[in-house]
């Protein structure tokens, strides 16, 4: 577990991403198989051993500590693995390089052939025989938490690196590799031949865009593109080959199990790119859920039938990649999307449909429909180079993405709590709030991004400055007519809601700048908020 | 008498009605008891200053002789009257002439341990338990996770960090009272004695250290004319934390950015200050050595201050032991 441990820690530690490359690179040349293997998997999350929930961690450390002592460190540490790794009470002096800790293969494969039950009684023997950063990377391992800035992206380029081969070989093997990838690591050291794809429906790179800016228009001619809504959902990929089906974030996160209701109406062969909504026939058309409605699927491992029933997942084609045994990606995207007209027609129209195309001459007109969408779920328009073939990545001049404007209102800091991960220790995560009366703000809503790491430290002393009362990580700010920091928020949409005091809920909310010069007096009111609803609906 | 009519806390500081006196003010005062000379605890402009010799040596060095109307040395143990009170320094172990403050009238005792950390530290004298009727106690890292490791374990690491990597020029962020020299005498102890460069800001106190016989070997200043770029490959080269981001920073090739510090524990911390190298070496008491003092000291009543007061005042709760956050204010909550 220790060299794990390191790797782990020099990963987190080390800033740049040639050195992380170099770094994996190194971990898989001087580890043996299958640890290498396994360390490969828990950074990829493509490890399948009895997850341990963060719920019974919480009651592992419950059995060995006062609650209350805890929940100050987890507080101040912000991470619950860390928390635990640091505050786990040793029965012995543990020595750094101590000889009886428990290696990396001997846990996952323990784990592996153990029943969900047995998972905390063996990791909480572990953690007695690990140092504190041993513990850590235990914890990590057993919550598949690792989160560290590392993307699929990057642990494939350490891989193609490592065995100098391109990135996109890896990439489109991946998926139907196991554990600890023997056969993988063979290959990439030149001992073996090169795996065939075992895995029927792989994920293929997707292929994303770019902001459009007020100047590209003067350079793009619009004879040369065509448009589509942009929608406000996921962006999925529907792949399906040889019986077996699959959905896939566009960083080829494997979601099936948590739809079955649209994996099981993949009734084709081949690979769609599109947006996973909540839809519904309803007279003759189908009627599109908000962003909210698909909140309710998303971020579950399995789903229950009322859930099925109430918001149903409905797959809106933007692209067709593959179909049967035919690669589509380097016909230009107008040939593509007639085949994908074609495709469409065939499938269950209560589960899939065509995004719809946008006719127009001009951008001005273009401009025209971008203000005026017909739903709420909508968040812009995108903009389609016609000769474009589908390349991974984000290649510049092909795709553009051109949002709505966002909502602006002036609102007041109320209160403000110590941020966690990479922002433990700075007052980060902002609760802000309208004038409901003069003299009273009612929180709306709570945004933690969009200032600059110098604002946040600006912000950060502020409210260090100007606190009323603490209530454990959470402070309460000065706020009055003439005391107070503006924020100017910028949002993405704006609903009513029985779940907040102030009756309304926010999506996508942020900081666009800081009003260090407006008296908080003149800040917005909620009648401008309700009023915005009312604009929606 | 009532514990809260010897000291109670004031917004100048903890204050001594029948002595008329505050320690560690955060403003100028007429008469004023210093524990030790970090800057949040020490400051300029006081009428009478009552301090061990170190630390009226180390305030003459950082705010120039003139720093009060007037001074006068404590020795450890030695009783000195002051009013209707008798007060006594006993040795907090935290950085060189750091002193407990005990506070005695008519049998009631108050101990004001400034900063302590009770295990060895070979560049001051070492923390001293004292029996009293209130133990008024840091808090700085009073949270179950803080748990310092071996400082010498971890200069290990620095060790070997910079043997994997004779390359880069390692800078190791440490605050320039207390924690730079006590990571030099480290560096020293554990068979280190090339050159070590040193910024300019540490060069007074690294001086005054030697001068109180505290060996520091071959110091030498990291500016440019000690050598050219390629000259610090392989260097450890110690500074103020302030200084790295600076342009100072730039005239090492490839730096590897290292702190020493207790707050190096918590991972955001480390990775939030762009920090390659944490080292966990810190002069206050962890977790453990807050509740081992506690339990040793055996205190009739525990006041807790700067840092994290309710977890240890939750601590002491739980076993028994009256306690309760003193709230002074202006104490930094994050120097180490």
């Amino acid at each position: 577990m220790n060299r794990f441990a390191d790797l782990l820690d020099m990963l987190a530690f080390t800033p740049s991403r040639n050195a992380k490359l170099s770094l994996l690179q190194d971990y898989f040349r001087t580890v043996p198989d299958p640890e290498r293997g396994y360390a490969l998997a828990a950074i990829a999350r493509d490890l399948d051993i009895p997850a341990v929930k963060p719920a019974q961690l919480r009651e592992l450390i419950a059995s060995r500590m006062d609650a209350e002592l805890f929940g100050y460190s987890y507080d101040y540490v912000g991470d619950l693995a860390e928390t635990i790794a640091l505050a786990w009470p040793e029965k012995a002096d543990i020595r750094p390089g101590r000889n009886d800790a428990p290696g990396l293969a001997e846990v996952v494969e323990t784990l592996q052939a153990s029943s969900r039950r047995e998972g905390p009684g063996l990791v909480e023997a572990w953690l007695d025989r690990l140092d504190p950063p041993g513990r850590y990377a235990l914890l990590k391992l057993v919550t598949g938490g690792f989160r560290m800035g590392l993307s699929s992206r990057l642990i494939k380029q350490a891989l193609a690196a490592f065995g100098k081969v391109e990135v996109n070989e890896i990439e489109e093997l991946w998926h139907g590799l196991t554990p600890p990838y023997a056969d993988l690591f063979a290959w990439l050291e030149g001992s073996g031949p090169k795996p065939v794809n075992a895995g029927a429906a792989p994920f293929r790179p997707v292929m994303l865009s770019h902001a459009i800016d007020a100047r590209d228009f003067e350079k793009l001619d619009p004879a040369d593109f065509a448009a589509e809504w942009k929608w406000d959902g996921i962006r999925v990929q529907a792949t399906s080959e040889r019986g077996i089906s699959r959905l896939y974030t566009r960083t080829g996160d494997d979601i099936s199990a948590a739809f079955p209701d649209l994996v099981d109406a993949i009734a084709f062969d081949g690979a769609l790119d599109g947006e996973l909504l909540v839809a519904r026939p309803s007279g003759g058309g189908i009627e599109t859920g908000s962003f909210s409605d698909l909140q309710q699927r998303l971020n579950r491992k399995t789903v229950t039938a009322r859930q099925l029933r109430d918001h149903p997942a409905f797959f809106r084609a933007y692209d067709l990649l593959q179909d049967g045994a035919e690669d589509l990606r380097a016909a230009p995207f107008a040939g593509r999307r007639l085949r994908l007209e074609a495709f469409v027609s065939g499938l269950n129209p209560e589960r899939f449909d065509c995004s719809e195309m946008l006719a127009f001459d001009s951008w001005d007109e273009l401009a025209a429909r971008r203000a005026d969408p017909p739903l709420a779920v909508i968040e812009g328009v995108m903009i389609k180079r016609k000769a474009a073939p589908y390349l991974p990545g984000r290649p510049k001049g092909e795709w553009f993405k051109w949002k709505r404007d966002p909502f602006l209102i002036d609102a007041v800091l109320m209160y403000a709590q110590r941020g966690h991960g990479k922002r433990s220790g700075f007052y980060s995560d902002y609760t802000f709030g309208v004038w409901r009366e003069p003299g009273e703000l009612v929180p709306v809503g709570k945004a933690y991004f969009g200032f600059t790491d110098e604002e946040l430290v600006a912000i950060d002393k502020y409210v260090r400055n100007n606190t009323i009362e603490r209530f454990g990580p959470v402070r309460s700010v000065r706020a009055g007519p003439d005391t107070g920091l503006v924020f100017e928020v910028a949002f993405e949409g704006i609903a009513r809601s029985s779940r907040h005091k102030s009756g309304v809920a926010m999506r996508f909310p942020r900081i666009n700048r800081l009003r260090w010069d407006k008296p908080p007096g003149e800040a917005d009111r909620l009648e401008t908020l309700e009023h915005m609803i009312d604009g929606v609906e | 008498m009532k514990p809260e009519d010897l000291l109670i806390p004031r917004r100048e500081g903890l204050y001594c009605p029948p002595g008329d006196f505050f320690i560690d003010p955060v403003r100028g005062v007429d008469r004023a008891l210093i524990t030790h000379g970090h800057a949040d605890h020490a400051r300029a402009g006081h009428g009478h200053v009552l301090a061990t010799s170190e630390t009226l040596d180390i305030m003459a060095i950082r705010y120039g002789a003139d720093h009060a109307g007037a001074t006068q040395a404590a020795g450890l143990g030695e009783t000195i009257r002051i009013g209707d009170v008798t007060v006594t320094f006993h040795p907090a172990g935290h950085v060189l002439g750091s002193a407990q403050i005990a506070v005695e009238r008519d049998g009631m005792r108050i101990v004001a341990s400034g900063d302590y950390k009770p295990r060895p530290d070979p560049t001051c004298a070492t923390f001293e338990p004292v029996a009293c009727d209130v133990f008024i106690t840091e808090a700085t890292f009073a949270l179950p996770v803080f748990r310092h490791p071996d400082a010498a374990d971890e200069i290990q690491r620095l060790l070997r960090s910079v043997s994997r990597n004779p390359e880069r020029a390692h800078l190791v962020g440490v605050y320039s009272l207390g924690k730079a020299q006590r990571v030099i005498r480290l560096i020293r102890d554990a068979g280190y004695h090339r050159p070590l460069y040193i910024h300019g800001a540490l060069q007074k106190l690294c001086d005054y250290y030697e001068s109180q016989g505290i060996a520091l070997g071959d110091l030498r200043p990291a500016t440019v004319d000690a050598g050219a770029k390629g000259d610090f490959a392989g260097a450890i080269v110690l500074g103020p934390p302030s200084a790295f981001g600076d342009k100072w920073a730039r005239r090492f090739p490839d730096p590897l950015v290292s702190f020493a510090s207790g707050w190096m524990q918590v991972r955001a911390r480390a990775r939030q200050r762009g920090v390659e190298l944490p080292l966990v070496i810190s002069d206050h008491a962890d977790w453990d050595e807050l509740a081992d003092t506690i339990e040793t000291v055996a205190p009739g009543e525990v006041w807790v201050t700067h840092g994290r007061e309710e977890a240890l005042v939750r601590w002491c709760a739980m076993h028994g032991i009256p306690a309760k956050p003193l709230h002074l204010v202006g104490y930094e909550d994050e120097g180490d």
